[in-house]
């Protein structure tokens, strides 16, 4: 395949701007990030700089590889990240845009990487359960029932990986936080600390500058799990309950 | 009280009374629509023109329509406030090529919410301009003493009827309408996902709700200036 790429430059001589590039004997086989390396050889053996993008697990599971493929985060394979996808999804000649995620809370770093420390922080806020250190407990020791593990699960897929903000029209990271919040308020050992967990990521959610919901949905049709908006919901719920259900003044 | 502001400040709160106003300004046009459908009686005005004048007399109602203004100033500046802020979230760069889509609702009506709200907003104003004003405040309305009846009443109708002479204002009211129509089927559904209201078994049911409203409100308020246009009164009366 040939194709003609326009890749968002952002760092050192380049202020914030696509540069075109060719691309030629690209195989159907080869993954997304692939191709991304075969150019980026082609720009060392030219004396150029390589183009930055992150990358680390490459087999769907890190969240790392995000950029902006063709107008659609991680490309326009349904569930897919850009690591899982592959060239044959594009035809020969197709020219193929390819930005970084763009969010204020998600400043670009250089090219492609931007920095999503907001999610960690949204994370330390609230999306742990505390547990005392000592003995490890009987695994059984708390019945739950399959289909209520089997709902944490789906959320607790989430990777992370910040293609909701990319996606969202409002730059909200509604799904990534509702899908912690829910996934641990759904579990017996997270329900102990729901209310202040749904309080204080949402805090941090806010303070890191994302945007409000407006339920347009474009999150869950992007996100390479397929996190359901059906978490964002619990979230709303979890949080008013925080506020009007709890005694304490938070 | 400082849990209950950090509550209506945070962005879940401040959806919460975007989806409460909302709703509320719904129940509001269902009755707004039953009332100005008696315009499309064929009585010369008379049923409409009464209603009018109780509308704009009975001390209950006048109160309620305070609680209206309230909710549509409220809805409409916290709606632009919280779009200017969500446009800020982006970081002030679009992206090159942008697809958008969406399950489950509409991605057109769903991200131009906003701009759906510019067009209510601005024909609420014109409309209010020319109908609600002129029953109010404006002394150009003729006054009439129907048979029957001690009171003289305001002649609205005649009023309505010049106005729907007009093509332009039917065609921009019929605009407005479509306009409503797209602000209705995303907002009637995400003003319950906004309450956390979603569920397996009744989401799907709301979500057929919101589209019926989206389309029967509107269409039953836009037949109103096109058949006033054309001159046809297809109801009767119930009065006398
Ligand atoms: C009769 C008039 C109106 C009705 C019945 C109505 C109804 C609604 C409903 C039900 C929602 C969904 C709330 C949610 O997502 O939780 C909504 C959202 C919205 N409305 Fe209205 N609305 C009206 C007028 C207006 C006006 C005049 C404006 C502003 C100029 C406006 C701006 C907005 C915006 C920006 C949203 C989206 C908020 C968001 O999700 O971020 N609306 N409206
Ligand atoms: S919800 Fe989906 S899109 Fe958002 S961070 Fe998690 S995996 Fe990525
Ligand atoms: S590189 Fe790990 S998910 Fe793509």
């Amino acid at each position: 395949m040939r194709l003609t790429l326009k890749v968002w430059r952002e760092g050192g001589k380049y202020v914030g701007q696509f540069v075109d590039y060719k691309v030629d004997n690209i195989s159907t086989d080869m993954s997304f990030l692939e191709m991304l390396d075969v150019l980026n050889e082609q720009l060392i053996q030219e004396k150029e700089t390589p183009i930055a993008f992150e990358h680390d697990c490459r087999e769907g599971i890190c969240g790392t590889c995000s950029m902006v493929i063709n107008g659609q985060p991680h490309g326009p394979m349904k569930s897919t990240t850009t690591c899982q996808l592959h060239m044959r999804s594009f035809n020969d000649g197709d020219v193929i845009y390819i930005e970084p995620f763009r969010a204020k809370a998600f400043p670009v770093i250089r090219d492609l990487v931007v920095n999503r420390d907001s999610f960690d922080r949204i994370i330390q806020a609230g999306g742990y359960v505390s547990v005392n250190t000592g003995q490890a407990q009987d695994a059984n020791a708390i019945p739950i029932e399959k289909d209520t593990s089997s709902q944490a699960f789906d959320a607790a897929t989430c990777i992370g990986c910040g293609a909701c903000v990319a996606a969202c029209p409002n730059a909200s990271a509604m799904l990534f936080t509702s899908a912690k919040v829910s996934h641990l308020a759904t579990m017996p050992q997270g329900k102990v600390e729901a209310r202040k967990r749904a309080q204080s990521m949402v805090k941090q959610m806010d303070a890191e500058g994302f945007g409000k919901c407006s339920n347009v949905t474009a999150c869950e049709a992007e996100c390479p799990k397929g996190i359901s908006v059906t978490n964002i919901a619990k979230l709303n719920r979890e949080y008013m309950g925080s506020v009007f259900g709890s005694d304490k003044v938070m | 009280m400082r849990w209950l502001t950090n509550f209506l400040f945070s962005s879940i709160g401040q959806k919460v009374v975007m989806s409460l106003t909302g709703l509320f300004l719904i129940s509001f046009l269902v009755a707004h629509l039953s009332g100005n459908l008696q315009l499309l009686i064929d009585d010369g005005g008379q049923q409409f023109n009464q209603y009018a004048k109780f509308m704009t007399s009975n001390p209950l109602i006048k109160f309620i329509s305070f609680g209206l203004y309230a909710g549509i100033l409220l809805h409409a500046m916290q709606g632009l406030y919280i779009w200017i802020n969500n446009k800020a979230a982006r970081g002030g760069k679009g992206y090159a090529k942008k697809v958008t889509r969406a399950v489950g609702t509409n991605a057109t009506a769903a991200s131009n919410m906003a701009w759906w709200g510019i067009l209510i907003l601005i024909f609420l104003i014109i409309h209010m301009g020319d109908f609600w004003f002129a029953m109010k405040f404006g002394g150009s309305l003729e006054m009439l003493t129907y048979e029957g009846y001690d009171e003289p009443v305001k002649d609205l109708f005649t009023k309505v009827e010049a106005t729907f002479n007009n093509p332009i204002f039917v065609i921009f009211y019929v605009l407005a309408m479509l306009g409503l129509a797209a602000h209705l089927l995303h907002g009637f559904q995400s003003a319950f996902q906004s309450l956390g209201l979603n569920h397996p078994k009744y989401t799907p049911l709301i979500k057929g709700i919101g589209t019926f409203i989206a389309v029967v409100i509107p269409l039953l308020f836009a037949i109103i200036p096109i058949f006033m246009y054309f001159g046809i009164y297809p109801l009767s009366s119930f009065l006398h």
